[in-house]
């Protein structure tokens, strides 16, 4: 078999093609449609009807009653409150929970590095809606946390921890723990303990050795893992469903429920429209963060 | 000077309770599946209460012909959209990773990572939108279309990574000796990217097979996939099979991953 003789730019641009096609026309023309579809009438039968309108947008922040006036409705704007919070509470729950970890892991052999490193991905790569099912076992009434508790008489009523903001913060600090790990052990792991050794010759304690040697070289590491464990935590769908019994609603089952039941697309886009624009804002200040410790640090 | 001394008794660069934490972290980690694990071979027929060990209900969870069809279903779409996406993956990651540096590489690697950076359910209504504005009918070749897409990204990295690891010298060294284009990819590149190739197969196929939110939007009557049947027997309330599947898919994840691991272990060890 003999390879078409073209030049390498052609050839270069034939392999990129699937991917630029495949990516553009499944990836890419579906948030245009998206978008398009944000500013679409409400079809009552599920999609959309033709025809320009803001409503959706409207309606995220406001209720028409029946003289077609827009009164002041917190309702999504509550969902929307209740995500942003839930996402920062389940990013520092996964900051507090992993820095510790990422450091410990960091100063460890190469060999029990590898080896932990090992064990905090599996979970990472296991099925999130079984991993997420799997606290429904601890956290329900008579549940396993629930049983010990009541045989030794710590508690006579069940704890209700099901369904509630702490059920949906703790899965949602499940699911994306790897994803603040990582990336603080990749910039502590380059650490140069020779530094710690020098603050302590000064005369640095070791909580000032924490907060002005380690802290700073962390922090590359730890802006990257809050902004991925931020970022699906804010469109979660599993958790707030499972552990929060949908009624904890959050943006990711918002969302769904008005392309599944309540059949309102447009509303749906538009608040698709606005998770994506929140993300894409994190991801731009990431960035922006990112160069600029590039050009300071200059490489 | 003396108390100085003294107060430096502990390691440098030591927290106290640093091990604990970390002791703390695994269990926090690892508690969930083991407990899950455990509760598959519980006799009991509500889930959550132990009432003693038996594989009944392993036995009744496979031979449930919705279990059997819905694994199925799972298999077909992973398969499929794992070949398609390696395949896609591996001509962009060859094109991006070898030659020289052109305009739009920063734009195109960008591209292809952005199933990666979207929140999933944006994805999920997205691509349901398109499907119906098209008027594609949703089924078993929608999910495996949305797969691929979502799939691309896992399988380029660590075949763009295994790729910008090697050196090109082995390459030269075939077209020096007369070895033409295809002949030095055939015989020199392909073989030395395997095991980045190898790699981000498994990892599209782990992604595929254990993908909820995008499938759930995008499937139709007739194509339930392994994970949507699991949710849909968690909301009917939690009986002993789920337990069952749920632990069957977790050590297929935890043995696939290994096998990952070891693979990329190895390829950067002879990389």
């Amino acid at each position: 078999m003999e390879l078409p003789r073209r030049n390498p730019v052609t050839r270069r641009w034939l392999a990129l093609s699937p991917a630029i096609v495949v990516v553009s026309i499944f990836m890419i023309l579906p948030m245009i449609i998206l978008l398009v579809f944000s500013f679409m009438e409400a079809d009552p039968y599920g999609g959309v009807d033709p025809g320009f309108t803001t409503e959706a947008y409207v309606q995220i922040l406001y209720e028409r009653d029946f003289d077609d006036l827009l009164i002041f409705d917190p309702v999504y704007l509550n969902i929307i409150g209740r995500s942003v919070l839930l996402a920062l509470l389940a990013t520092i729950g996964c900051l507090v929970l992993g820095l510790p970890v990422a450091y410990f892991i960091a100063r460890q052999s190469s060999r029990t590095q590898s080896l932990l490193l090992y064990l905090i991905t599996i979970p990472f790569w296991t099925n999130l809606l079984v991993r997420t099912y799997a606290w429904i076992l601890l956290l329900s009434s008579d549940g396993v946390i629930e049983q010990p508790l009541k045989f030794l008489g710590v508690i006579d009523e069940s704890l209700d921890m099901m369904y509630t903001n702490g059920a949906v913060a703790v899965g949602l600090i499940y699911s994306y723990l790897p994803l603040m790990v990582l990336p603080i052990y990749a910039s502590l792991e380059k650490l140069d303990f020779r530094l710690i050794e020098a603050a302590h010759d000064l005369y640095a304690d070791r909580f000032r050795v924490a907060r002005y040697v380690i802290f700073p070289l962390a922090a590359p590491g730890i802006v990257a893992g809050c902004i991925l464990v931020l970022v699906p935590s804010l469109g979660a769908f599993i958790a707030p469903d499972l552990l929060g019994g949908g009624k904890k609603l959050m943006l990711g089952s918002l969302i769904q429920v008005q392309f599944a039941s309540a059949r309102n697309w447009p509303f749906g886009s538009a608040v698709a429209i606005c998770l994506l624009a929140l993300v894409m804002m994190m991801l731009m200040y990431q960035a922006r963060i990112a160069s600029k410790r590039r050009r300071e640090t200059g490489d | 000077m003396i108390k100085m001394a003294k107060k430096k008794i502990y390691k440098i660069g030591d927290y106290p309770g640093l091990t604990g934490w970390t002791v703390f972290f695994f269990a926090y980690l690892y508690m969930p599946m083991i407990v899950l694990v455990v509760y598959s071979f519980n006799e009991s027929r509500r889930a959550q209460i132990w009432k003693g060990f038996s594989l009944d209900w392993y036995v009744k969870a496979f031979s449930n012909d919705d279990i059997q069809s819905a694994a199925l279903n799972s298999l077909i779409v992973a398969v499929i959209a794992t070949v398609f996406a390696t395949v896609i993956s591996t001509l962009a990651a060859l094109a991006l990773a070898r030659g020289r540096q052109f305009r739009g590489q920063a734009a195109v690697t960008g591209l292809i990572s952005l199933p990666l950076v979207v929140p999933e359910i944006a994805t999920a209504v997205a691509t349901l939108s398109f499907f119906a504005v098209i008027g594609f009918k949703l089924g078993l070749v929608s999910i495996i279309i949305a797969h691929t897409v979502f799939c691309i990204p896992f399988a380029f990295l660590p075949i763009r990574a295994r790729l910008q690891g090697m050196d090109d010298a082995y390459e030269q060294a075939a077209s020096d000796l007369y070895a033409n284009d295809w002949q030095t990819f055939r015989y020199v590149t392909l073989p030395l990217m395997m095991p980045g190739v190898v790699a981000g197969a498994m990892l599209a196929f782990i992604i595929s097979i254990d993908d909820f939110i995008i499938t759930l939007m995008v499937s139709g009557a007739g194509s339930t996939t392994l994970p949507l049947y699991i949710y849909g027997m968690i909301r009917q309330g939690i009986t002993p099979e789920v337990n069952v599947i749920s632990t069957v898919m977790l050590v297929l994840s935890i043995i696939f991953i290994t096998v990952y691991w070891f693979v990329s272990k190895k390829a950067e060890e002879t990389g």
